[in-house]
């Protein structure tokens, strides 16, 4: 990169693709990665969101991670934005729950009131 | 010998006091019924994760997880499991309805903290669609090196690191001196038990750091910056390399960064976890290879740093604040915090709250308000003690002084320090001479040797504690505490030594009638000391069941059926699990 400007097209073509990506995919699911949430089975819980994403075929949900978000005694933490709604945090998720929040929140559209960080 | 399957069964006193031996019992005498002796291993454990649901076992290779047991229910899964391979469903472990997950109260305001948790860390385009690399874009192509120290200087920004020291003035005086071969330096040898602020930043945010770095540079005219981590953070390491190596990719670090003509690159440097390396000069030194130790300033890194070349030293979570202050202004970041401490800072809140983890706010937010409405107040509702603040390093503040506006000044008066962040609550069960011994061994244990107040000194301190906390106190003792502490504080090069003594002061000013207690009375307050208490059997209450003398792991308690039983402390080891056992309560410590 050379210029201010170069850096000002590659802050527009990210805020682009971003854009493109939430019209594109329904669902965005954030997974918290930092120290913590690896400790806690993070890692694991990410593989039983794509195992699960990937067995029922859903083309519509991308899966990103994060760092820590600060709540550290309930991770393993998944976020869960479907459309316009707003993003729902969910806290100790570990592997086993994980098919139910697709299952629910993802594929019937009602989120799994009972891990919801509030 | 092969076993087709395994049993582990638990022999927790919660279990055993609900009849975990009988269940044992049966289960022996079924396999043996069944013909399964040879073929199935049954192995006591000590808890299985649901004593409270006990007795519990668990039976592999499956992993069925059965509660609730009782002799009656054994023949049954015997039967059923291990002859039929059915697994008694009804009888399995489930997961109970979650409790409510709470989050925060909004007293946070994130600065440092604005993209970690939000963006990709491992995407740099993540970061730029969130106005990065901005902050250096606008100081190469706008500003002058000096026009940069003043905005930082006016911002009022000191070091988050915990000294408080303004970072535009150490800028200014890297700026102006002598030499054409500079320096920038990160601190992220993040030590402090329980603390982990800067490891958060490092891996949800690790271009802020980067973007921080990059225009300190500019300002004092160096091109080369390291970042010392501890090697115990290998996911912030691979965090921040990968961060590198994309910045390299963007030309945001390199040779003519945007075109500006400005040259500036990072290097990882990962620090084996010495506690001293915290300290700038011991930093450098082990960034140099040389042994982590402290060695006397002046000359300050400034001047002299590292390699003997004029070098800026941060803390991690200095250098994130400063793309946002070139960006937004210094009267922005003057507009939060109390007249001498500006802006936001992270504390990660431990101990006896009901919220643990990492918190944002702004400085002159009161403790009250961090302990209570952030940190959601005492665990099971016990009362408020005391709040050490600063790590091993800090003091411990009692109740009388909630109220106090969190600052560099306010913290220092009332004997502790900001300190990096630590935040540690304790609740009325803490017994404030147990957490002056905990820290001393900390530092003691830490304390690089040079100085010898403060490798002797905080050795001998810790010994005095331990015999009060043994009962071994004698009249004396505070005294001589309090002048080891002087010699220690006033003979020591770092800050390591010089605060070694706060815990031991802090909780001698607020909390000496403990000490007076444990010494002279031999008595522990809090009823934490081992040495100190007693557990009592109140004759009146016991009902003479002979669960407490059955669960003695030293066999201390005597009694026969119906009796009331005694303890003798001569051979009581003190564990609490008579007291865990004791269907009626009669068991109590004194």
């Amino acid at each position: 990169m050379k210029s201010l400007e170069e850096l000002q097209k590659i802050k527009e073509r990210a805020l682009e693709r971003r854009r493109l990506s939430a019209e594109n995919a329904r669902v965005r699911i954030v997974v918290a990665m930092g120290t913590c949430g690896i400790a806690a089975g993070a890692r694991d819980t990410m593989k039983a969101l794509l195992d699960e994403i990937e067995r029922k075929q859903l083309a519509d949900v991308v899966v990103t991670q994060t760092g820590c978000i600060g709540l550290c005694e309930y991770e393993p933490i998944v976020q869960v934005k479907v459309g316009d709604e707003e993003m729902v945090t969910y806290g100790k998720i570990d592997a086993a729950r994980a098919g139910r929040i697709i299952e629910e929140h993802i594929v019937k559209g009602t989120p799994v009131a009972e891990w919801v960080v509030k | 010998m092969v076993y087709r399957a395994h049993i582990l069964i638990c022999a927790h006193p919660q279990c055993l006091d609900k009849g975990a031996s009988e269940v044992e019992a049966e289960l022996l005498k079924q396999l043996e019924a069944q013909g399964l002796k040879d073929e199935v291993q049954v192995v006591e454990v000590d808890g299985l994760g649901r004593p409270h649901q006990g007795p519990e076992m668990v039976i592999y290779p499956e992993g069925t997880h059965y509660v609730g047991l009782s002799p009656e229910v054994i023949p049954h899964i015997v039967e059923e499991h291990l002859l039929k391979g059915r697994p008694v469903l009804a009888m399995t472990y489930k997961e109970p309805p979650s409790e409510p997950l709470e989050a925060p109260a909004a007293k946070e305001v994130r600065v440092v903290l604005r993209n970690v948790g939000k963006i990709d860390p491992d995407n740099i385009e993540d970061y730029i669609a969130e106005d990065g690399y901005m902050a250096l874009a606008k100081v190469l192509s706008e500003m002058t090196p000096q026009q940069v120290i003043d905005e930082v200087l006016r911002s009022g920004l000191r070091g988050r690191g915990g000294a408080g020291f303004p970072t535009g003035r150490k800028w200014a005086f890297a700026a102006s001196a002598p030499g054409d071969v500079k320096y920038v330096v990160c601190n992220g040898d993040e030590g402090d038990p329980g603390a982990f602020m800067n490891r958060r930043v490092l891996e949800g945010d690790p271009h802020a750091v980067l973007e921080g770095m990059a225009i300190a540079a500019y300002a004092i005219g160096a091109h080369q910056g390291y970042i010392y981590v501890r090697a115990e953070y290998p996911i912030a390491v691979r965090t921040l390399r990968l961060a590198i190596q994309q910045a390299r990719e963007y030309g945001l670090l390199g040779k003519n960064i945007l075109g500006s003509g400005f040259d500036f690159d990072v290097e990882v440097r990962m620090g084996a976890g010495a506690f001293v390396c915290g300290e700038e000069t011991a930093l450098m030194a082990s960034i140099e290879g040389k042994r982590g130790m402290p060695r006397t300033r002046p000359p300050f890194p400034a001047v002299s740093g590292l390699w003997g070349k004029p070098t800026n030293i941060n803390n991690v979570e200095t250098y994130a604040n400063v793309p946002q202050i070139i960006l937004k202004g210094a009267a922005w970041f003057a507009s939060m915090g109390t007249e001498k401490s500006k802006g936001t800072k992270t504390f990660a809140i431990a101990g006896k709250v009901k919220r643990t983890g990492l918190i944002e706010v702004p400085l002159g937010i009161t403790l009250r308000e961090i302990v209570y409405d952030v940190g959601g107040g005492i665990l099971n509702d016990k009362k408020f003690k005391a709040v050490q603040t600063g790590g091993p390093m800090g003091g411990c503040i009692p109740e009388q002084y909630l109220d106090t506006p969190v600052d560099y000044e306010t913290l220092g008066q009332l004997g502790s320090i900001m300190g990096s962040g630590g935040f540690v609550v304790m609740d009325e069960d803490t017994c404030m001479v147990d957490i002056a011994r905990f820290f001393m061994e900390f530092t003691q244990d830490e304390s690089c040797g040079k100085c010898v107040p403060c490798r002797v000194g905080t050795r001998r301190m810790l010994e005095i504690l331990n015999d009060i906390c043994a009962g071994k106190g004698k009249p004396g003792d505070i005294e001589e505490l309090e002048r080891l502490a002087e010699y220690i504080r006033k003979g020591s090069l770092c800050g390591l030594g010089q605060g070694a003594p706060n815990p031991v002061l802090s909780t001698l000013k607020y909390f000496r009638e403990e000490y007076e207690a444990h010494i002279y009375e031999k008595r522990c307050p809090a009823k934490v000391c081992r040495a100190l208490i007693e557990y009592k059997i109140d004759a009146a209450a016991c009902i003479g069941c002979t669960r407490c003398a059955r669960n003695c792991p030293v066999n201390a308690i005597s009694g026969t059926v119906k009796q009331p039983h005694v303890i003798d402390p001569e051979v009581c080891i003190r564990c609490g699990i008579c007291q865990q056992v004791c269907p009626v309560n009669a068991v109590h410590v004194e």
